[in-house]
């Protein structure tokens, strides 16, 4: 009942002339290109800075400015933001935030440390990582670990509000950053390895209030999908179409997480973001009535949604049915790109699957699918006919699927590339106007997959599955690699190997330099061009988190945050097939051991 | 509330063991019975306290409850532990505390939880899996696997197995995990 009536609202307000407008404050902030507002930069998440200082022919001068320990030991992920003469540090679990002065030689203002349940700590999957803060209208919001949405004062770190969002004893938790928009921040969640049915969640920037959620999977008036205006590959998705994909209940511990980077187009007034896999690992437990695939919509699927009530107005799903654990989460980078010879609002997507997909942004059309790692092998690439009755499906190699007809159980499936943590994981892309090209920090990582039975109890792991993975063989022995790539066409431009994944996020700008980092620790410039490295320093830590810019005083900086961690440095430990493997290959984890160590530092740089 | 209790019983508990556990742990940890049938079939084996034990065949290949084990350590445990029992930066390598851990200790910390105070204010969190039946059903495969580990006697990957599941781990499994 109450359901039936948010909906009849929600399609109400649907109705009603909504001007379209970003949130206007971070708006004129990510227009000058002298401050970092977003974790991604800008609504597009391009991570593209007009900054030209640092150039290709300086770049090899910089030097570290100056350092800030945040004096947590944990994987730290994303960046810190730059608000006028202020910077703003997080940290990953207990999340705490800093408030820097930058006119004061980066003395701290203020410093906001919460109080959380550490029981939250283990339910975490994959280490207690925080993808950063958020900015708008004069407030700071902190996603934290237990699920606490905390919106700070921006000038005095004083708590305005505070709203939880889900609950850490059920297994949800929160790992990513928000997105504002309007007056609404928009906010995921984690805990498809918990079997939690996982959501989007819209509060009130002012007040905290919940405004609306929109499920990834179930009823349609519970994902907020409309049957005959949400599209699906230019066809409206019509009644039930998540429910007719699940087997009885299961749909209720569905997974579908949703904690990748969110982008905005205002103009089409859209938000997009990716779905996690479904629960559990072993998709022999989430076969049809029949015993055959099924879809189980709408997990692995990118969702375009109106922030101002939730309503799906497309949805593509990418890996139907998965077997492989290719979460769907990583980031959407819009983007106004040549895509086969045709100028088009696109929407670009480096899957974990080790597809890169472009679709039209607007329309949810599919345009291009390719490998952009040539070893992804468990698929012979997407059918994109659309008077084919499999459009928009990849094709699964039999040998690589670990469902095997429903015999997959109990069998140890070999040599399926990528592995698990995909082509790319959450490290955030970046795209850069000048080249029309997008950089590209991937995964070269193959596994064995042996799914096995698994039971559901509530806030405790729901995973059915065990894995090993190795450096993709027959390559460079290396885990990683560094690449340009031409969305338009689907094709890699240049590839750098790296020993390690890179796990870092990229940052393009107009001086004609990409920079990222390494698990090793290294900070990296390279020519957008070629990808010659010009530029290298090693930090105190392996780098997870993500490179920015901006200026103080009228000069350039650039930042990035070390402390290893996250899935990369649970590895740091071995996790090769073959124990011999560790000790020579430079390509294993377990190498990562004897170049880092723990610790998260903030190094800043500049020219002398 | 109700969580914090029991992993404080569950503290409790142990620094009571902890004394106990060095003294208990002088049994070696190759099998002394355990049975091996000539279709390949087994059962659990057990060492000389009656702890359950790995089993390794001369050819190098290991009983089904330490393959298992493996299987059933890298779902549940090698998010924190690491790959193989190795560690992590996120909690410490079982490949080390089993080498002193007994087999009480291993049953309370799993079932019960517990937490530790790490320099630097920092806190590790070993929560409680005693209704999880991902784990609980396989607690001695997993126990046997690392104990396999700790020794030595498994130098690491997946195990070799030559011998057939037996009908009493699969009804074992079907009755313990429910359908």
């Amino acid at each position: 009942m109450r359901k039936s009536a948010l909906t009849g609202a929600l399609l109400a307000s649907v109705s009603l002339a909504v001007p379209a407008m970003a949130n206007e404050s971070v708006t004129k902030l990510t227009a000058d290109p002298n401050q970092w507002a977003m974790q991604s930069g800008d609504y597009f998440n391009q991570r593209y800075s007009k900054l030209d200082q640092i150039n290709k022919d300086n770049v090899k001068n910089l030097k570290v400015a100056w350092t800030f320990s945040t004096g947590v030991l944990r994987g730290h992920e994303g960046g810190p933001l730059v608000i006028g003469n202020i910077m703003y540090v997080h940290t990953p679990f207990p999340n705490i935030v800093f408030a820097l002065d930058l006119d004061q030689e980066a003395k701290i203002i203020w410093k906001y440390e919460p109080k959380q349940d550490p029981s939250v700590i283990p339910v975490m999957c994959c280490d207690t990582v925080n993808r950063g803060l958020a900015y708008a209208d004069g407030i700071i919001i902190l996603n934290q670990a237990d699920t606490n949405v905390v919106a700070l004062d921006a000038k005095s770190g004083k708590e305005l509000w505070k709203v939880t969002n889900g609950d850490p004893k059920k297994g949800e938790t929160h790992t990513a950053t928000t997105l504002i928009v309007k007056d609404k921040v928009l906010v995921g969640i984690s805990g498809a390895e918990f079997g939690v049915r996982c959501h989007m969640t819209a509060y009130d920037l002012k007040s905290g209030k919940k405004v609306w959620r929109g499920y990834s999977m179930g009823p349609d008036s519970d994902i907020l999908i409309d049957p005959d205006k949400t599209m699906n590959l230019g066809k409206p998705v019509g009644k039930d179409s998540s429910l007719k994909t699940w087997t009885g209940d299961q749909w209720k511990i569905g997974g579908g997480s949703t904690w990748g980077w969110y982008s905005y187009d205002s103009e089409a007034n859209l938000f997009y973001y990716g779905t996690g896999n479904p629960s559990t690992w072993n998709p022999a437990q989430r076969a049809g009535p029949d015993g055959k695939q099924i879809d189980q919509k709408y997990s692995m699927t990118i969702f375009a949604r109106n922030p101002d009530t939730g309503m799906t107005a497309w949805v593509y799903q990418m890996t139907p049915f998965d077997e492989w654990d290719y979460d769907g989460i990583n980031e959407m980078i819009l983007a106004d790109i040549d895509v086969k010879g045709k100028k088009t609002p696109a929407l670009v997507h480096f899957d974990r699957n080790g597809l890169g997909y472009t679709l039209n942004r607007k329309t949810g059309e599919l345009l291009v699918a390719e490998k952009y790692d040539p070893v992804v092998n468990w698929t012979t690439g997407v059918d994109m006919d659309p008077k084919s009755p499999k459009y928009g499906r990849p094709a699964v190699v039999p040998a690589m699927s670990t469902f095997k007809e429903g015999k997959g159980q109990d069998v140890n499936a070999k040599g399926i590339c990528p592995a698990a943590l995909g082509t790319k994981d959450q490290q955030p892309a970046s795209f850069s106007p000048r080249t029309g090209l997008f950089y590209v920090p991937t995964n070269h990582v193959c596994m064995d997959y042996e799914p096995f039975k698994v039971s559901y109890t509530a806030g405790q792991p729901y995973v059915g599955a065990t894995l090993s993975m190795y450096p993709a063989p027959n390559s460079h022995g290396g885990m990683g690699n560094f690449i340009a790539w031409d969305a338009g066409t689907g094709k890699i431009v240049w590839s750098k190997p790296e020993p390690f994944s890179v796990w870092s996020g990229a940052l393009a700008t107009a001086g004609g330099v990409v920079f990222y980092g390494t698990l090793e620790g290294y900070f990296k410039a390279v020519d957008e061009k070629d990808g010659k490295e010009l530029f290298k320093f090693k930090t105190p830590s392996g780098i997870i988190g993500n490179a920015m810019t901006y200026t103080h005083k009228g000069k350039q900086y650039i930042a990035v945050l070390s402390g290893v961690g996250g899935w990369a440095g649970i590895g740091l430990a071995a996790g090769l097939t073959n124990p011999n493997d560790g000790l020579g290959a430079v390509g294993g984890y377990a190498g990562l051991r004897n170049y880092t160590n723990l610790g998260g530092t903030l190094t800043v740089f500049s020219l002398p | 509330m109700k969580k914090i209790a029991t992993a404080l019983v569950a503290a409790l508990t142990l620094s009571t063991l902890s004394t106990l556990d060095v003294m208990a742990q002088a049994a070696p940890a190759g099998p002394t019975s355990g049975v091996k049938t000539d279709k390949g079939d087994e059962s659990k084996w057990l060492d000389a306290n009656g702890d359950p034990t790995f089993k390794k065949y001369d050819d190098g290949s290991f009983d089904w409850y330490t393959f298992n084990g493996f299987r059933r350590y890298h779902a549940e445990c090698h998010v924190c532990h690491g790959p193989e029992g190795n560690g992590s930066t996120y909690a410490p390598a079982l490949t080390d505390s089993m080498k002193t851990m007994s087999y009480g200790d291993y049953m309370a910390v799993v079932a019960s939880g517990r937490e530790v105070d790490r320099p630097g204010g920092q806190k590790s969190v070993m929560p409680a899996l005693g209704d999880n039946k991902n784990v609980m059903c396989y607690v001695d495969d997993i126990f046997v696997y690392l104990r396999a580990r700790a020794s030595g006697a498994l130098a690491g990957g997946r195990p070799k197995r030559e011998v057939q599941r037996s009908k009493e781990s699969q009804d074992f499994e079907t009755s313990c995990m429910g359908g």
